[in-house]
């Protein structure tokens, strides 16, 4: 069994490209289509309850008369496939809640490791960029140095830790309430030490801060990459503290997060927002559409539109385009370039947002590597502005200079005018021929 | 009922049933369809993984044919061999001076291990060195630092960004000065940033055993059981930055089962070490195939 796991996507895309090549199907072939969604679906860690109804409920609407007499079947199979993931994660994006009393009280909760610390820094983030003043309060009193962590998360944001060191943590939770608007802050995040759901004395540790904070909302952080068991931790937070929503952590890298799917299957609650790497302002909100999308391998645009979009101005945009028609790109656009890059995060997870690209792109793609991000921004700071317009008078002993000047060496130089030239060359053609034109790159 | 209803009963059904739907299976009359289906489902409610669930599955059938095997009962002894048989290995002896180096994702309680690693040391009469090599996460060595404190030994640490290879070349230094038994190297979780992750690895790696070339040098990916068949891949990416010998599987006192061990001992030969099975110092306990799989079905 030397299978090494393909990711959703791409076997959703295997699967559909089988059906694509057929026509018309018969039930047998729908069937043996189920059974690899089937598989898909539990190797992305999609509890195996959840897939026998899911697949089921998919079969019943596929294997009907109309999927038979339509003539794009595999159109209508994606579509009711992607209809029941939409509508099992949640038909929209859910927002949070807000207390008419001051302040807002957010209190989260979840197994250890679950990255509940980093996830209070990151939503306090999001929600400083909506002028809320946010003040964190400190009630992991078990963890060493939980309350140290939480400081330097806070640190990072600019906002302010509330903690009263290792004392009983409802006392701690209690008097941070009136705290708060006191001394200026509208919302409250608290930070709870991680804990099992067995666990029983502390599962009624957090039942008591419910009952002496009164929260707006209680956020449930889980692992993006909790397997079966997911159902099982989430059905008893529930049940315990009636949670109101639901927050995936490290839904990047290889991570496929079917306890996503499971989750609000079992408990009804909403998946409010998703943390998807170890920057600060690395949080979303979560859209189910979007996901489906994603898990089906039909790409996820919005959300690079998005991304493009808060990170490349319109400006922008018109004025490389008016560069590249005239040929006169240099290396100061490549330079933009590359910080709207990395501003976008990582090209990997980029490219599997477009559609097509999906999964074809895993291994051939370049990695962006932050810190090769700031040598080669060393490089070309260390260039003239002449020398940065016309990157051809760039010979030998200004090579040298410009290594010594950024710290660099010439082979890296080299690196870099080379690669400056191959993407000049790439979005020249990209431009004439859009995607197509891309293809003899890779 | 909505797609929606049926599901979420369905769910509580099998959580409610879970255990008691084990022994039906074992107690069923035939060795039939449906006594597969239910063990099938059992494997997949433990993280097994459909892959590593259908081989398994299948070498059951063979067996049950060829031995001619009548009853649940037995079956159920020959489920539990032909698991054993997956995940036990032959793990050679410590040799001293020693330096393990625990790898893994974030939050997977690489930290803890090295806290509970050094105290078990510690008990066995060793001398022990800690390097907080995880100079990335917010306080992750101020939380290593309480964890030496704890168990006793002396943790070697720099300031948060440093170059954690600089932490562990100190670490050895220490430890070469000193005489110590056993250096610890605790790294920080990566996820997916894979060029830094693996040249940070390599590097260590390399600081190691150019600073103790006779050392017995072991490297340990720390799984969560709680993970599903991520782990798989987690296991393949760390495995190419490093040369693992082994694995920890931590948080094995919740409800996981922490069956994707399976699949990883299966595709990748790789043996679980040590089990964690609370939050206490000496929650660390070495791995029992046979005590495992009977945790498991």
């Amino acid at each position: 069994m030397a299978n090494t796991f393909a990711s959703l996507s791409d076997r959703m895309n295997h699967i559909f490209s089988k059906l694509r090549n057929k026509g018309r199907l018969t039930e047998l072939e729908i069937k043996q289509a189920m059974r690899e969604i089937r598989v898909a679906l539990l190797e992305a860690d999609v509890n195996f309850q959840v897939v026998k109804q899911f697949v089921a409920s998919v079969s019943e609407k596929a294997i009907g008369e109309d999927i038979l007499k339509s003539l794009t079947p595999d159109q209508q199979i994606i579509k009711i496939v992607n209809e029941e993931l939409i509508e099992l994660m949640g038909s929209k994006t859910q927002k949070l809640a807000v207390s008419d009393r001051q302040p807002t009280v957010y209190m989260m909760c979840g197994l250890q490791g679950a990255g509940k610390t980093t996830m209070c820094g990151k939503l306090a983030l999001y929600l400083k960029k909506q002028n809320k003043k946010v003040l964190l309060v400190a009630c992991d009193i078990y963890r060493p140095a939980a309350i140290q962590q939480l400081k330097v998360v806070a640190g990072k944001v600019g906002t302010e830790v509330f903690e009263e060191g290792q004392i009983d943590p409802v006392k701690i939770a209690t008097d941070s309430i009136p705290y708060a608007p006191k001394n200026g802050y509208d919302t409250v995040i608290i930070d709870t030490a991680g804990r099992l759901h067995i666990d029983e004395t502390l599962m009624g540790e957090l039942v008591n801060v419910k009952k002496a904070v009164k929260p707006t909302e209680i956020l449930l952080v889980v692992d993006s990459m909790t397997g079966q068991d997911a159902v099982t931790v989430a059905d008893t937070f529930n049940k315990t503290l009636d949670i109101t929503g639901v927050i995936m952590t490290k839904l990047d890298g290889d991570t496929r997060g079917g306890a996503a799917l499971s989750i609000k299957a079992v408990t009804g609650k909403s998946i409010k927002f998703c943390g998807i790497g170890e920057k600060m302002e690395e949080i979303e909100p979560f859209h189910p559409d979007r996901m489906a999308s994603r898990i089906l391998g039909m790409g996820d645009v919005l959300t690079l539109i998005e991304k493009a979009e808060s990170a490349y101005s319109q400006e922008q945009a018109m004025n490389l385009q008016k560069k590249l028609k005239e040929n006169s790109f240099n290396l100061e656009d490549y330079l933009e370039q590359l910080e709207s890059v990395g501003k976008m995060g990582n090209l990997g997870d980029m490219m599997n947002m477009i559609p097509g690209l999906a999964g074809k792109m895993k291994g051939g793609m370049p990695e962006i590597n932050e810190k090769q991000l700031l040598r080669t921004k060393a490089i070309i700071q260390s260039m003239t502005p002449k020398e940065r317009r016309n990157p051809d008078i760039i010979k030998a002993s200004r090579r040298k200079r410009i290594a010594a000047g950024s710290g660099t060496s010439i082979q890296e130089v080299n690196q870099l005018l080379k690669q400056f030239e191959l993407t000049k060359n790439m979005m020249s053609r990209m431009q004439k021929g859009g995607l197509r034109g891309l293809r003899g790159l890779f | 009922m909505g797609f929606f209803q049926k599901i979420a009963e369905g769910i509580k059904k099998t959580k409610d049933n879970f255990q008691k739907k084990l022994y039906f299976a074992f107690s069923a009359r035939a060795l039939d369809d449906e006594f597969y289906e239910n063990l099938e489902e059992a494997l997949l409610a433990a993280d097994m993984g459909i892959t590593a669930s259908e081989s398994v599955i299948d070498q059951l059938r063979d067996r049950v044919f060829e031995e001619k095997v009548k009853a649940p009962e037995d079956a159920k002894e020959l489920l539990k061999e032909i698991l054993v048989g997956d995940i036990e290995f032959d793990v050679p002896e410590y040799e001293y001076p020693l330096v393990i180096l625990l790898s893994g994702v974030n939050g997977v309680g690489k930290t803890t291990a090295v806290g509970k690693l050094a105290h078990m040391f510690k008990e066995q009469g060793k001398s022990v060195v800690v390097a907080a090599a995880d100079t990335f996460r917010a306080a992750a060595s101020e939380q290593l630092e309480v964890w030496g404190q704890r168990a006793g030994v002396r943790v070697v640490k720099h300031g948060e960004g440093s170059d954690p290879a600089a932490v562990v070349f100190d670490a050895i230094s220490s430890a070469k000065a000193k005489g110590t038994d056993v250096v610890l190297v605790d790294t920080a979780g990566r996820l997916h940033n894979k060029v830094n992750l693996m040249n940070e690895l390599k590097k260590i790696c390399r600081v190691v055993e150019r600073e103790l070339p006779d050392a017995d040098f072991r490297k340990y990916l720390v799984l969560d059981a709680t993970t599903g068949q991520n782990a798989v891949a987690q296991a393949e990416v760390f495995g190419e930055a490093v040369d693992l010998d082994g694995i920890i599987l931590t948080k094995l006192d919740g409800t996981a089962k922490g069956g994707v061990v399976v699949a990883i001992s299966d595709e990748l030969e790789l043996p679980v070490l040590y089990v964690g099975v609370g939050e206490k110092i000496d929650d660390l306990i070495p791995f029992d195939a046979k005590d495992f799989v009977d945790a498991l079905i």
